[in-house]
C-alpha cells in the first residue's frame, strides 16, 4: 500500500504548474497529500496565492494526469492552512527556477541575476507577470528578470 | 454579529474592492501600475472566495459562494463604505487602498492568532502575508504622490480629506474597535512622510455593515452580476 501511494504521489507530484512551466507542483511545494479514500484518489493542494488564478487548471491537470494512469475516481481539495510560503519550494524547484532565468525566492538584497549572476540588481515593479513575481533588471548586464518574490 | 454574518462582512469588503481594482485594467497609468493593481485585486479576489465558501458551508442551506456574490441585492451586502467608493483618479484609488490595507493588517493579524474558526484564521495567516504587500504598494505611493509634484501633491490631499468620512466605520464593530489606535498611529506616520496634512472635517458616514450603502455600490453590483442573472447557471 505504501508503494501503491507513492505511485500515486507521483502522479500528482509531476503535473506542471501552468504558469511556470519548468515546475511541477511537487517542487513548488503546492501539493500537500495523496490519498485513497473509499476507493477514490483524493489529492490535497494549496495555492501560492489566495486569489492564483492557475488553481482550476491545476486541478483540471491533475484529474487528466489520473485518467491517463488509469484513476477516474479523483478528488481534488484545496486547503488554505498550514499557509504556503516560498520555503515550500524544494532545492530542485529553486535550481530549476534559476536555469529557467527566475531568480529564486530569498531576501531581496541577496538577489542575483540568473544571466550574470551580479548582485544588486534594480526592483522595477514589486507585482510581475504573476501574483508570485516581481520585476527586477540586472544593474550590471542590464538583462531584466522576474524574482520569485519572498511570501 | 454571528459567525456567517462576520465571514460576510469581510467577503464582501474583499469582493468589492477586488471589482473595483478590476476597473483599472488596462486603464492604468502605467503597465507596471496596471499589474500591480490587478494583483491585489485578485488577492482581494481569492480571500473573497474563500470566506463565501466557508459562509455556505456554516449556512448549509445549499448555496454557493457565487449565489452570495453574484445572486444577492444591495442591501444584503455588508461591505464598509469605503471600499465601495469610485476609482476617482489615481490618487483616490490609492488612498482607498492605503486606509483599508493598514486596517486589513491589523484586521488579519488578529484574526491569524484568535479566530475560533478554524478556517477564518487559515485565510488570515494566508492574508496576512499579501496585506503586507498590498501596504507597501499603497503606502509607497502616498509618499511618491504626496512628496511628488505640486499636481500630485494636491489630489492626494484632496482623496485623503475626501475619504477620511468613510474610516470611523472600519471601527464602528466592538470587534474592530480595538484596532483604531494602532491604525491611526500607522496613517498618521505615512501622512506625515508624504508631506500631507491628517483632515481636519469631523463629519463621517457609517452604514455599510448594515446594509445601508452609498449609490455607488448599487452600479457596481449592476456591472458585476449582470452576467451571472441574465444567464443563471453560465459556464465557462
Amino acid at each position: 500500500m505504501v508503494t501503491a501511494t507513492t505511485a500515486l504521489w507521483d502522479v500528482a507530484a509531476r503535473v506542471v504548474d501552468p504558469e511556470i512551466p519548468v515546475l511541477t507542483i511537487g517542487d513548488l511545494g503546492i501539493l500537500r497529500d495523496v490519498d485513497v479514500e473509499e476507493g477514490r484518489v483524493v489529492v490535497t493542494i494549496t495555492p501560492t496565492y489566495s486569489g492564483c488564478p492557475a488553481m482550476r487548471r491545476i486541478e483540471d491537470d491533475v484529474r487528466a494526469a489520473f485518467a491517463r494512469a488509469g484513476h477516474e475516481r479523483v478528488e481534488v481539495r484545496t486547503v488554505l492552512s498550514p499557509a504556503w510560503s516560498t520555503d515550500w519550494i524544494t532545492e530542485e524547484g529553486r535550481r530549476k527556477l534559476e536555469e529557467f532565468g527566475i531568480a529564486p525566492p530569498g531576501a531581496e538584497h541577496e538577489v542575483l541575476c540568473p544571466r550574470c549572476r551580479a548582485d544588486r540588481p534594480h526592483l522595477v515593479a514589486r507585482f510581475g507577470s504573476t501574483a508570485c513575481k516581481a520585476l527586477m533588471v540586472c544593474s550590471s548586464c542590464g538583462e531584466p528578470f522576474d524574482w520569485f518574490k519572498e511570501l | 454579529m454571528s459567525l456567517v454574518g462576520t465571514l460576510l462582512a469581510h467577503a464582501d469588503d474583499n469582493m468589492v474592492l477586488a471589482q473595483r481594482l478590476g476597473e483599472w485594467i488596462s486603464k492604468a497609468p502605467e503597465l507596471e501600475i496596471d499589474i500591480a493593481l490587478a494583483n491585489i485585486g485578485l488577492d482581494h479576489l481569492g480571500v473573497a472566495r474563500a470566506l463565501y465558501t466557508r459562509a455556505a458551508e456554516l449556512e448549509g442551506a445549499g448555496r454557493t459562494e457565487d449565489d452570495f456574490a453574484m445572486l444577492r441585492d444591495e442591501r444584503e451586502f455588508t461591505n464598509l463604505l469605503l471600499v465601495e467608493q469610485p476609482n476617482g483618479d489615481f490618487a483616490h484609488t490609492i488612498v482607498r487602498q492605503f486606509l483599508f490595507d493598514a486596517y486589513q493588517l491589523l484586521l488579519w493579524e488578529d484574526l491569524a492568532a484568535n479566530a475560533e474558526d478554524e478556517t477564518l484564521k487559515g485565510v488570515a495567516a494566508k492574508a496576512i502575508k499579501e496585506a503586507r504587500y498590498h501596504h507597501r504598494f499603497s503606502s509607497g505611493w502616498m509618499i511618491r504622490l504626496g512628496d511628488g509634484t505640486e499636481e500630485s501633491h494636491r489630489r492626494v490631499q484632496a482623496a485623503l480629506d475626501q475619504l477620511w468620512r468613510f474610516t470611523d466605520e472600519m471601527f464602528e464593530d466592538g470587534s474592530t474597535a480595538g484596532y483604531r489606535a494602532a491604525w491611526e498611529r500607522g496613517v498618521i506616520e505615512v501622512v506625515a512622510e508624504a508631506s500631507l496634512e491628517m483632515p481636519t472635517d469631523p463629519y463621517q458616514r457609517t452604514g455599510g455593515r448594515k446594509g445601508l450603502h452609498t449609490e455607488h455600490l448599487g452600479r457596481l453590483l449592476a456591472e458585476m452580476q449582470w452576467l451571472a442573472r441574465s444567464h443563471p447557471g453560465a459556464t465557462w
